[in-house]
């Protein structure tokens, strides 16, 4: 089972991705093992003045994903997400949480192919 | 006798007031720039380079990560992100870091050691007087790095370093403080005998004062008005004083002739006699206890 979040203007799979990761509103969550979704609000985060995106990494480790989908991560959080074993992708523009993950997936799935 | 010299609004005159004071106080005297933001009384008392050191405070640095359970104790701790524990051991954020120490007490295994961050440059020097104004006068400023944020500790290390010196050599000290009334300005004008406010009759100007007067009246400590650019839009200034009761100590007028001096680097007091009088008796005004009237 893998929990994928992806940085979320809404609270549905159909919104758009957020291309902020700190300041995003919050994350749509995935589980791959029931095919089901969840919410995840980003909390304080987005109001700090610094360290927005080491809070949203302390969410999203809390919540126990491994996985995050979002635009840009910046030096800071990078390094957070790091050390929190999150794997980050970046880049994931331009269309809906759902097309975000439906892209991650398939390109996991063709890594595997490949392997 | 320890005197700041602060406004609210930014620009009002604090720095040309400051120097001129310092310049005419006669006896040992030690000016200080706390608007480590934007350090700039140097640009008239042209003071030497006789010392230099850098401000710094302490940061994390995860020295031990073997050591660490994983408990999380620094993280939960850390109120600005500085630190965070996730797992295996924490991860630093120095850059974030406000110096409080916090992490240190909470780790209970040894995982953190104690780096520094420098956050500016404190440097000091000798200043001229004004002429007659003995030659007693030196100078220290604060100065935050570029990129850096935390201005109240480079002031509060810069205060540690005068107070040592007035020790040494005795005299008086003027405070040219940071504008606004957020903790620069008031670290800057903690523990001051008067706080001096220079205000400009404009809506604005009137605005920031009364900001300035709420800020620093319910600390107790005694406080005047001088009025720059004084004829300068309305009356504001006078009704103001007069409605929270405060005392106007002087009033530089508005003139072309100020503005041009200033802007070349000439001190107010040496801008003719008439000036330099008006800064003598400022100058022997704040050291007149019943000066500053019944708020004192």
């Amino acid at each position: 089972m893998v929990m994928v979040a992806v940085s979320a203007q809404g609270s549905t799979p159909d919104d758009g991705v957020d291309l902020r990761f700190g300041r995003a509103a919050g994350f749509m969550v995935y589980d791959t093992a029931k095919s089901e979704w969840g919410y995840l609000p980003n909390g304080i985060s987005r109001g700090l003045p610094q360290g927005a995106g080491l809070a949203a990494t302390e969410i999203l480790a809390r919540a126990g994903i491994r996985v995050v989908l979002t635009g840009t991560v910046g030096p800071k959080a990078s390094s957070a997400l790091r050390a929190a074993r999150i794997v980050f992708r970046e880049n994931a523009v331009g269309g809906t949480v759902r097309q975000a993950v439906a892209e991650y997936l398939a390109a996991q799935n063709l890594d595997e192919a490949l392997a | 006798m320890i005197l700041a010299i602060a406004s609210g609004k930014g620009g009002t005159g604090k720095t040309t007031l400051a120097a001129a004071l310092a310049r005419v106080w006669g006896g040992s005297c030690l000016a200080v720039d706390m608007d480590v933001e934007a350090p700039n009384l140097d640009l008239f008392l042209k003071a030497t380079d006789a010392g230099r050191r850098r401000a710094m405070i302490e940061v994390p640095v995860v020295a031990h990560p073997e050591a660490c359970n994983g408990c999380g104790a620094c993280g939960r701790f850390c109120a600005f992100k500085g630190i965070l524990a996730f797992g295996d051991f924490p991860v630093a954020f120095p850059e974030l870091c406000h110096g409080c120490g916090g992490c240190f007490e909470a780790c209970r295994r040894g995982v953190l050691a104690r780096g520094e961050r420098k956050l500016g440059v404190i440097r000091w020097g000798t200043a001229q007087s004004a002429p007659g104004a003995g030659d007693g006068l030196a100078m220290l400023e604060g100065r935050l790095r570029v990129g850096e944020t935390m201005s109240p500790p480079v002031i509060r290390q810069a205060r540690a370093l005068v107070d040592e010196m007035l020790r040494a050599r005795g005299g008086d000290m003027i405070i040219d403080a940071p504008p606004g009334t957020s903790c620069p300005a008031m670290t800057a004008v903690r523990g001051v005998d008067a706080v001096l406010l220079v205000a400009e009759p404009t809506p604005f100007g009137r605005h920031d004062l009364d900001l300035a007067v709420k800020a620093f009246r319910p600390s107790g400590v005694p406080l005047g008005v001088v009025i720059n650019r004084a004829g300068f839009g309305d009356p504001l200034i006078h009704d103001y004083a007069r409605e929270v009761d405060l005392p106007i100590l002087a009033e530089i007028p508005f003139r072309r002739d100020i503005a041009r001096a200033c802007a070349e680097g000439v001190p107010l007091d040496a801008m003719g006699a008439e000036m330099r009088q008006k800064v003598d008796d400022l100058a022997r005004a704040v050291r007149a206890p019943h000066a500053w009237g019944a708020a004192a």
